[in-house]
């Protein structure tokens, strides 16, 4: 037929034109869509083709001062899963291969998809489900891993302690919480972290760095090959290995010396700051927070009334007592209120105030010297009175005190030194802001607050802050911020730690205060501390008031006198005179380190101290308390 | 009888902008093919026959040995052979469909020794011939009922044969060709109705859910929509303009009284509204016929009738025609299931592979849920995901816009076709090439259910590379004779 060009429909085949057109616009647009709108895709793509392996470093060892190994791992294995991958999958067989019941498996697999437990959960990754196998466990699960599709086994490890000290020092590591996951992306569910003492505060140093192996999967789950050869993956970095300026053998001496006791023995090498000695009291063995019965050992050890997971020497606060004394006799000789030979009478007490503090018996007036050896309360007493009522030097008591605090601070109190421990406490160190609220107007005077002149009051302080005073009397004026890692594997320590404190107080008063903590021990209420002629030690007893019970007993102290290798506080909670317990504990102290054993004539001082029991009474019954019970580490 | 072809001298050329798309179609289609089938682990030698890239080097060559011989046949061949073709056509689907053995769960395969083939390829180009033949017989008329009934019947003898095969999608090609028809003068209002039909059956599935009073809500809307339906092919056909707002204002009453109504406390079913409004609209159009006599109304009856009738056999023909995975398929595509394991499965898998090629993809080669085989058929139906995935958006859009261009040429070669038989094969052409790829491409990025269809050129696959090299050539060789006005 021929084709008659006037077709009354041609016009539709805009029409057809317009719908082809249409639609690839139409596709154009869901392709764009898809592949440029929609980022979700890329990541689907990723975890489907990516298995992306975790490679764990293992986390830094610990040494003591003389390389002796004090904490190590130990390879634990996890069982991990990805959800998606799972398909057929016998539960009974799985449950009873790793010997756990039905409804522990169901939990397990809540806890694991629990978004507010597991924030990072997806079923395209491979998630915790279970952790810490026993080795039978992991045996037999290994051989039967072919059966069950996405389940993976992630080798672990977990710390081991030599010995069974220093458990709140060196702390312990424990599955990362949902803070510091959202806060720290470097961590993923089921990882370690440090929670207390030193695992903590070198949280960074001893983790290393994770590396991570990416490998191919085709749509059957199978691998095939690594992703650009491996030329994405990461190796894993160990962690740093740390030296500890403690040493282990005194550390361990100065817990079995404390034993039922409560308090803190700190023991600073003052020319540096390293810390040879840090004991609270009461302890635990650090393996007991480790494996399975981590949880049930950490509830007793928190239950406990006499609190063993407090770190007592940078967290506890005690008045000083007269362990204050020395500080207040330097900052009065460097501000000009008393001289070497200035006197003041004491009348078993302080005169102005009605023989209030009172005073023991002792001769009187006394020089700066010998006030400091028999710790006369009232010189002190009249030493503040005197520096705070002084209108040539400063307009008013506000001024005076602050003055006062500040050489305080300088010498280390009322701040945190910056120890590399958690959980430092400032101890406190008022200024005259706080004493004009309290008293509630500007022009007090020295006789309302004059306990703080022997330490009492509002004064708190730390064990290790005391220690550390007693290392700027050794040093005759400056500190090294205290430490106990003396150093870490592959960097330098932190300046922090090498840079000189100077308390602005010149070296020759720092001297005249030095004798007079060496006549405390050769004539005063130090006696016991007294190792010469072997070595001149100088001391100070303290005792401080307890609103609570007891006073506590208190002993600061370094040696020798010239050319001292070490500083240390003694604090014994509820121990009465500082001379009944703190010194005798001091003195024993100073001979393990001068002479690494106790010397024959000294056992019967050892074993009273040995034997001595100071637990206040908040329970009748017997109480769990973890003790150390032998000198000798494991290997022996 | 009816040649006109054996006096007349080729005057023209063959089209070589269609040919080189068509060749640069086959080497984009051929290298997607090697990058779909290629395994990361070993190696092989492209003369290794057993595998799928190529084996696609054989259809290839075969092709354009087959095309270049295509044209070189006297086009008269074709118009006078059409009618046979297609008789030979239907034996050879009705043989397939009994002694086919089962292959992926159909019957559509014939096997002779190592070749495979699917007759129901060959069908497109051989039905395209047949309605070509038909539409130039001498005084044709199409809306006539015989004629109308004769060109149906060749659609639907080979669609119900080939479903029979269980080849559901290649059987949807051949309604492809309605488009034809509507080119040739079918009334638009017959496509009208197709696409009502498939609003309906859309929206009556997705929001099968929801009640509303006596009806779903997918129901509920797609009575307000046949209303409006019905109005809009009443203010096309009708020529009573005031015919149009009756019927909206009788709607619209209904609704206000229910309103009304339902202020007074009563507590109205507004699915039963819905209905009622309907209801009234038919009695008044039943009205209008019993009044003018006008043939007009009855089919404006038909359609609202019609369309209710349908409407509510959607969920009959959703449940117990369908088949489960044909189910599947339909409500993944929207959206009313993820079933991330089965059908839902492939094609999260293909928005995957397209979405994570970006902007400008991976690379060739280096799709990785291309290599590592995520996207199950890949070099056969989602054979667009390896384009997408490698070449990214700037690479899917270019063979896109490609395609378009390639259909916007086949369309202005059905235009300039001096015969009606030649248009009518040209548009035939258009609407196979048209339908595949917007099936395809819509499954493979998510839009439309999953209906296998190839993607012309490249899919993997003999047959189809054959069946469309029938079909394009052969148009081309028309065209080359073409008379000059």
């Amino acid at each position: 037929m021929e084709y008659n060009s006037k077709n009354p429909y041609a016009k539709r085949k805009y029409i057809i034109a317009l719908i082809a057109v249409g639609v690839m616009v139409v596709y154009i647009f869901r392709l764009f869509y898809l592949q440029i709108l929609s980022p979700q895709y890329r990541e689907f793509a990723d975890s489907n083709a990516f298995l992306r392996k975790m490679l764990y470093p293992a986390r830094g060892a610990i040494y003591d001062r003389n390389g002796n190994l004090l904490v190590y791992n130990q390879p634990t294995y996890d069982v991990m899963m990805v959800v998606r991958e799972m398909g057929e999958f016998d539960t009974l067989d799985f449950c009873n291969t790793l010997n756990i019941d039905e409804s522990t498996y169901q939990k397990l697999e809540a806890d694991m998809k629990d978004r507010r437990k597991n924030p990072g959960y997806s079923s395209y990754t491979p998630q915790l489900f279970m952790s810490q196998l026993t080795v039978e466990q992991y045996g037999l699960l290994q051989e039967k891993l072919y059966k069950f599709p996405g389940i993976y086994i992630q080798n672990r490890t977990r710390r081991q302690y030599k010995y069974p000290n220093m458990g709140v020092i060196l702390g312990y590591i424990a599955e990362v919480d949902k803070n510091a996951l959202e806060s720290d992306p470097y961590y993923v569910r089921g990882d370690y972290i440090g929670k207390s003492g030193i695992e903590l505060s070198h949280e960074k140093d001893l983790r290393g760095e994770k590396g991570v192996e990416i490998w191919l999967r085709d749509a059957r789950g199978r691998l095939q090959g690594r992703y650009k050869d491996g030329a994405e993956d990461k190796a894993p970095v160990s962690g740093r290995d740390l030296t500890l300026s403690i040493d282990i053998n005194l550390q361990a001496y100065g817990e079995y010396l404390m034993q039922n006791k409560i308090g803190s023995i700190v023991m600073i090498e003052p020319k540096t700051g390293e810390i040879v000695c840090i004991v609270s009291s009461p302890s635990y063995d650090p393996a007991i927070l480790t494996g399975k019965d981590f949880g049930r050992n950490y509830l007793e050890l928190e239950r406990n009334p006499y609190k063993p997971l407090i770190n007592r020497a940078v967290a506890g606060m005690y008045p000083p007592g007269s362990t204050f004394k020395p500080s207040q006799g330097a900052v009065f000789m460097k501000e000009g209120i008393i001289t070497m030979e200035t006197r003041y009478s004491c009348f078993h007490g302080y005169p102005p105030l009605g023989g209030r503090p009172a005073c023991h018996g002792h001769a009187s007036p006394l020089s700066i010297v010998p006030a400091l050896a028999t710790s006369c309360n009232s010189f002190f007493c009249y030493g503040l009175n005197a520096m705070l009522s002084n209108r040539e030097k400063y307009t008013d008591v506000n001024e005076a005190f602050d003055v006062w605090k500040s050489y305080l601070n300088k010498m280390g109190y009322g701040d945190r030194l910056g120890v590399d421990l958690p959980s430092e406490k400032k101890g406190f160190i008022p200024n005259s802001k706080f004493y004009n609220k309290v008293l509630k107007r500007n022009n007090w005077n020295a006789h309302n607050i004059i306990s703080i002149a022997i330490g009492q009051g509002e004064i708190l302080a730390t064990p290790v802050q005391i220690a550390n005073f007693a290392a700027v009397v050794a040093n005759r004026g400056y500190y090294y911020v205290p430490h106990v890692v003396r150093e870490r594997k592959g960097a330098p320590l932190d300046t922090l730690y090498t840079r000189k404190r100077y308390a602005d107080i010149d070296r020759s008063i720092f001297e005249i205060i030095a004798q007079g903590m060496a006549n405390a021990v050769t004539g005063g209420t130090c006696r016991t501390a007294n190792l010469l002629p072997e070595i001149e030690v100088c001391g100070k007893t303290g005792t401080s008031q307890n609103p609570h019970g007891d006073d506590h007993s208190l002993f600061m102290g370094f040696a020798p006198k010239d050319n001292p290798r070490v500083a240390i506080a003694v604090i014994v909670e509820n121990g009465r005179f500082g001379a009944s317990n703190a010194v005798p504990i001091g003195r024993l102290m100073l001979q393990k380190f001068f002479n690494d054993s106790i010397p024959e004539t000294d056992k019967w001082l050892e074993n009273r101290i040995i034997n001595t029991t100071i637990l206040p009474h908040i329970y009748s019954r017997e109480l769990s308390i973890v003790k150390n019970d032998s000198l000798q580490n494991k290997d022996n | 009888m009816y040649l006109n072809s054996g006096e007349i001298k080729d005057k023209g050329q063959v089209d070589r902008l269609t040919v080189l798309m068509y060749v640069f179609f086959l080497i984009l289609g051929w290298l997607s093919v090697y990058a779909a089938s290629y395994d990361i682990e070993n190696a092989v030698s492209l003369f290794d026959l057993s595998e799928r890239a190529t084996m696609q080097l054989v259809w290839i060559g075969t092709s354009l040995i087959l095309a270049f011989a295509l044209l070189k046949i006297d086009t008269g061949f074709y118009e006078t052979y059409a009618f046979v073709f297609y008789l030979v056509g239907l034996v050879l689907l009705i043989v397939t469909f009994i002694v086919a053995p089962e292959i992926h769960g159909s019957r559509s395969w014939l096997v002779l020794g190592p070749v495979r083939l699917q007759p129901a390829e060959f069908m497109k180009f051989i039905i395209a011939l047949a309605l070509a033949k038909v539409f130039s017989l001498y005084d044709f008329r199409l809306m006539e009922w015989k004629n109308l009934l004769l060109i149906f019947s060749i659609l639907l003898l080979p669609f119900l044969f080939v479903v029979l095969q269980s080849e559901t999608g290649t059987a949807l090609v051949y309604l492809s060709f309605l488009l034809v028809f509507f080119r040739e003068g079918l009334p638009g209002g017959v496509l009208f109705v197709f696409v009502a039909a498939i609003v309906y059956f859309v929206l009556g599935i997705k929001f099968s859910d929801t009640q509303i009073g006596l009806f779903s809500l997918g129901e509920f809307i797609t009575l307000i929509l046949i209303i409006l339906f019905t109005t809009v092919l009443v203010r096309n056909y009708v020529k009573r303009k005031e015919v149009v707002y009756t019927i909206l204002g009788i709607s619209a009453s209904v609704f206000l009284i229910a309103y009304f109504l339902s202020f007074f406390g009563v507590k109205i079913d507004w699915g039963l509204v819905a209905l009622i409004a309907l209801g009234t609209v038919i009695l008044y159009l039943s009205y209008l016929f019993f009044l003018y006599r006008k043939r007009v109304y009855v089919y404006m009856l038909a359609f609202a009738i019609g369309s209710f009738v349908f409407l509510e056999s959607t969920e009959y023909v959703f449940n117990d025609v369908l088949q489960p995975h044909q189910r599947i398929r339909i409500e993944v595509a929207l959206g009313m299931k993820q079933d991330f394991r089965g059908a839902g499965y492939h094609v999260g898998q293909s928005k995957i592979a397209i979405g994570s090629g970006g902007f400008l993809g991976k690379g060739f080669l280096k799709g990785t849920q291309t290599k590592l085989k995520y996207v199950p058929e890949q070099d056969t139906d989602f054979i667009f995901c390896t384009i997408a995935e490698e070449a990214g958006f700037v690479g899917a859009s270019i063979v896109l816009i490609l395609y378009l261009c390639f259909i916007l040429r086949l369309i202005y070669l059905a235009e300039r076709q001096t015969t009606t038989f030649g248009r009518v094969y040209g548009y035939g052409v258009v609407s196979v090439f048209l339908f595949h790829l917007i099936i395809n491409i819509g499954m493979v990025i998510g839009i439309m259910p999953v209906i296998g269809i190839p993607l012309p050129f490249f899919s993997y696959g003999g047959s189809s590379l054959w069946g469309f090299t029938f079909l394009l050539f052969i148009f081309l060789r028309l065209d080359k004779s073409r008379r000059k006005k």
